[in-house]
């Protein structure tokens, strides 16, 4: 979090997107976290989804909960209305805000600590209910801002900055969202920055529940020998299962991936998700796939990136309430208000 | 011993098993008595179980109209032997005992001042039905139809009610009204018709309705514009959610293409569901929320967040007996500083306190407004006692054309015009800034929304005097809110007076008639009902107009009385406790008791110095 507004110069010949942004239209405040933070890669990638979609800023609802990652909002999308609620409970309210307004983009940015620990149930019951939203997950196994603790992915076995041995398992999250029922469900790496980004752009146009659980070392506090959740640990183990490529409808191209397996992922709204798989026969509409392939990978030791779930025809929380299409924030007294006449009827019948 | 003697001014008690099916007929009871034009007030006192353990249903009836408990049992009908001894204890002398006489009791379980009154119920049912659940079922009709003789309520009345129970269940309807002839024709055979205690034909009721609070409330909120509920079940407040459901189906279906205007979501938990309302304030919609005292304990992280970031937030607490699960299903006012101070730090809500199913309905919708209006949590009151008893009261009103209030929602005009928008900036003076909702505009009026402080720009700010800054408004704004809510309402003694009473929420109907018995017994007192915190400036007046003033509520701890000292700062010494505690709801009899009491008792007012205390 800062105060720090960063300089409004603009170069002149920055490309604008097809709604007349820059990439610096995208920007927020100055980061306050610590140099080298995966979560400042995280924003990048964020930065760059949203002006490569076109989204204009102001359409996006960002909240968080409490933490070093939730703190990342104030850093992106500076025009955006932005809510930092209270640590773990950020699903929730999110929930409430995109029930009032549902013509929004909802992005929920969440820490391990913030999801995995006293959020568990608020991230496990969004995910259930199918509210349509990118939940990002900046996962880096500790607690920052309390200066080093384990947090709930902390891998059993591996070692804090201070020598001590986590002994307890870790909860995976993209596991439960997957048991859970959310509809896009990704893991990913924030220094991998190709494989980020049109992740959060197939998450940001997905129909449900889109989650994605980034790897983001911490640089002050985990990433040192002994932890599995640093740069080179993850560097060394990582194991995609495919390549992903976001196309917008309305601009569908062909790209030649030369040999392997191509799967294409057309979304309802048109967009397409095009996968060129790494493990062949890799189905990535398959949930009971996933989780089978997640496991396999994990115990071997290796962190599996990539689109992991999807269920392109997703619905969310809005049809299965068959919720009116005009947004319940905008009703007024004639929609909402049955009148005096209904009344006095209402009164007879309670006689 | 004379038996009890009155016509339209009783009170009658059932006594019976949770789980019997009781509770419909007992209702059809009280609703047939209503139906002749003479007022009545039920009250359910049940247990936190489904089946098994004793549950009662007391009857008040009153063609003066006073509907709070008034004390005392005129008869009892008494169909659980467990609580045979206890039952039988509380009827008045020369009251009345109706009982299952199938089983033969011995002459020690009666008492001699008592009428009693046996029929064998259950050896009538086995002779008639065959089925364990019928014999069971409607011997709780049967005793209706025998009631029905006794104390003379017209068998067409209850027929009339059956048949709009019943409609298009002819074959439930038929075997209902059998029922009801075999405890009439038993009556009129065996026992001595009518007793002491009857009903009579009258015209009191007027166009009154009969409805339970819960029910009033959450069509307070349909009515207020409320599109967003989320709750989690907890009595005594689920069916306030469970109600809203069920207006929003009967109203808030577009008919033109069958989508809700509304979105109802039971979650996971209380933290979930403060969480909903807290996002969809925050974006515009009108949320609410209906949870206990349990409940409320668990929400007050995020009420501290909605209060210091500004969110509208209403919350319906139909408070029970605490603390902790306390009593699940026993009435009190016992979360009064809880929620007035919910949350850490210096924190202060808006609490509203409705007397009965009218003003549940009343300020549910006005909630809703002041939420808005206010950019703050705001707690409606209510307790078990309003919530889920049916009352009789005065029918809703809404005024045709009334507008929500929307408060100060900044559009993309104004932004567009260049009007300066400071989230936290107070430019009316009232303490009330201005806000902007998400997705405005496209380059002005965002803001990033936290629990830490901020400048008035809501801007991150730890400096000591934009929280100075915020804090002070924030008691501003609470201070503005004084003029904005339901004011007291006075009642002045018909002689001057230098007692005073005050007293709120559920209180309301006992009180009623404690003050009239007061004057009938020469004690003149002034009555100011309270209907909101914060505490408009009339409140603090009428305390400085009165030596000594009584301040009744239903809590252990004089709650409303810290609060009356605490903010107002008055001497405690002037404000004299008045408590009812035990679960049940206050009765007009408690009040008038204590208040005579203390009014009799000289030496308590007399100054008085302890020798021993001499320098």
């Amino acid at each position: 979090m800062t105060y720090i507004a960063k300089p409004p110069l603009r170069h002149p010949t920055l490309e604008r997107n097809k709604v007349g942004y820059t990439r610096r239209d995208y920007e927020g405040k100055i980061s306050t976290l610590c140099a080298g933070c995966g979560h400042d890669s995280i924003s990048a990638a964020i930065i760059q989804a949203c002006w490569e979609l076109d989204i204009e800023p102001h359409r996006v609802a960002k909240l968080s909960g409490i933490g070093c990652s939730s703190k990342t909002p104030d850093y992106f999308l500076g025009a955006s209305h932005g809510f930092n609620t209270v640590h773990g409970r950020m699903p929730s309210v999110l929930t409430g805000a995109n029930l009032a307004h549902r013509d929004l983009l909802y992005l929920g940015v969440s820490g391990d600590g913030d999801s995995a620990s006293i959020g568990l149930g608020q991230f496990a019951h969004a995910m259930r209910r199918g509210v349509r939203m990118a939940y990002i997950v900046e996962n880096n196994g500790v607690y920052g801002l309390t200066k080093g603790q384990f947090s709930a992915t902390a891998d059993q076995g591996s070692k804090s900055k201070k020598g001590v041995v986590n002994s307890d398992s870790p909860v995976d999250l993209v596991g439960l969202a997957l048991q859970l029922g959310a509809t896009y469900v990704a893991r990913s790496f924030s220094g991998n920055k190709a494989q980020l980004v049109p992740l959060v752009k197939g998450a940001l146009q997905h129909g449900g529940a889109a989650f994605i659980d980034v790897i983001s070392p911490c640089v002050a506090f985990n990433n040192h020998p002994g932890s599995t959740k640093s740069y080179d640990y993850v560097r060394e183990h990582n194991e995609a299962v495919s390549r992903i490529d976001f196309i917008t409808g309305r601009e569908e191209i062909t790209v030649d991936y030369g040999p392997g397996e191509v799967v294409d992922v057309r979304q309802h709204d048109g967009t397409l998700l095009r996968l060129r798989s790494l493990n062949t026969g890799y189905d990535p509409t398959d949930r009971n796939q996933a989780m089978a392939y997640m496991q396999q990978h994990q115990a071997r030791g290796e962190v599996l990136t990539g689109l992991l779930f999807v269920d392109p025809l997703a619905t969310d929380l809005h049809t299965a309430l068959n919720t009116s299409d005009r947004p319940l924030n905008a009703l007024g007294e004639a929609d909402l208000c049955p009148g005096a006449a209904a009344l006095q009827k209402l009164n007879a019948s309670l006689r | 011993m004379k038996p009890i003697e009155s016509i339209n001014d009783f009170v009658v008690k059932f006594s019976n098993v949770n789980g019997s099916g009781s509770a419909s007929a007992n209702e059809l009871f009280a609703k047939a008595i209503l139906r002749m034009g003479v007022p009545v007030s039920p009250r359910n006192i049940f247990p936190s179980n489904i089946q098994g353990l004793p549950t009662w249903y007391e009857v008040r009836v009153s063609e003066a109209g006073w509907l709070g408990r008034r004390g005392g049992i005129d008869m009892m009908v008494a169909m659980n032997p467990q609580t045979w001894d206890a039952d039988v204890a509380e009827l008045e002398p020369g009251g009345y005992l109706f009982y299952d006489s199938t089983r033969p009791l011995p002459p020690s379980k009666f008492r001699s001042d008592v009428h009693v009154i046996g029929m064998p119920l259950t050896e009538i049912c086995n002779a008639v039905y065959s089925d364990p659940r019928q014999r069971q079922l409607f011997k709780n009709i049967v005793y209706v139809g025998a009631l029905s003789v006794l104390l003379e309520i017209e068998p067409e009345v209850i027929e009339k009610l059956f048949s709009e129970q019943y409609r298009g269940k002819e074959k439930l309807l038929a075997s209902n009204v059998q029922a009801l002839h075999l405890g009439r024709d038993f009556a009129r055979e065996h026992l001595k018709a009518p007793i002491g205690i009857r009903v009579r034909r009258a015209d009191k009721v007027g166009d009154g309705i009969f409805v339970d609070g819960n029910s009033a409330a959450a069509l307070g909120c349909v009515y207020g514009g409320a599109t967003v509920a989320a709750w989690y079940p907890i009595t005594p407040s689920s069916s306030v959610a469970e109600a809203f459901q069920k207006y929003c189906g009967k109203f808030r279906v577009d008919p033109a293409t069958g989508q809700n205007r509304y979105a109802i979501v039971q979650a996971e938990d209380e933290i979930a569901s403060i969480g909903m309302v807290v996002g969809a304030g925050w974006n515009g919609a009108r949320a609410f929320t209906a949870t206990s005292g349990p409940g409320v304990s668990l929400m007050t992280e995020f009420i501290g967040l909605a209060y210091f970031a500004e969110i509208p937030v209403t919350i319906i607490n139909v408070q029970r007996g605490g603390p902790s699960t306390g009593m699940p299903t026993r009435t009190q006012q016992a979360d009064v500083l809880a929620c007035a101070y919910a949350s850490h730090g210096d924190t202060k809500h808006v609490l509203l306190f409705p007397e009965d199913p009218h003003e549940c309905f009343e300020h549910a919708a006005a909630a809703l407004d002041l939420a808005d209006r206010l950019q703050t949590p705001v707690f409606v009151m209510t307790d078990l006692d309003i919530g889920m008893n049916q009352r009789l009261c005065r029918p809703f009103v809404w005024e045709e054309g009334r507008r929500f209030d929307r408060g100060k929602v900044m559009t993309a005009e104004e932004l567009e015009a260049g009007k300066d928008f400071g989230r936290y900036k107070d430019v009316d003076g009232d303490g009330i800034p201005w806000r902007t909702l998400p997705g405005t505009h496209p380059t002005r009026g965002s803001y990033f929304t936290r629990g830490t402080t901020r400048d008035p720009y809501a801007r991150y700010s730890e400096r000591g005097p934009d929280y100075i800054y915020n804090v002070e408004r924030l008691l501003c704004k609470f201070r503005t809110a004084a003029d904005l809510v339901p004011q007291p309402v006075l009642r002045l003694a018909t002689e001057p007076t230098r007692l005073g009473v005050l007293y709120f929420g559920s209180t309301s109907p006992a009180m009623d008639e404690a003050l009239e018995v007061l004057t009938d017994e020469g004690v003149h007192v002034d009555a100011m009902r309270l209907r909101a915190f914060p505490f408009p400036d009339s409140v603090a007046q009428f305390i400085a107009a009165h030596d000594r003033v009584f301040v009744v509520e239903q809590n252990r701890d004089a709650q409303m009385r810290s609060l009356l000292v605490n903010e107002l700062e008055i001497d405690p010494a002037r404000l004299v406790k008045v408590l009812h505690f035990d679960g049940t709801p206050i009765t007009a009899r408690f009040i008038t008791t204590a208040i005579l009491k203390h009014v009799q008792a000289p030496a308590l007012a007399a100054p008085r110095r302890d020798p021993e205390l001499q320098p």
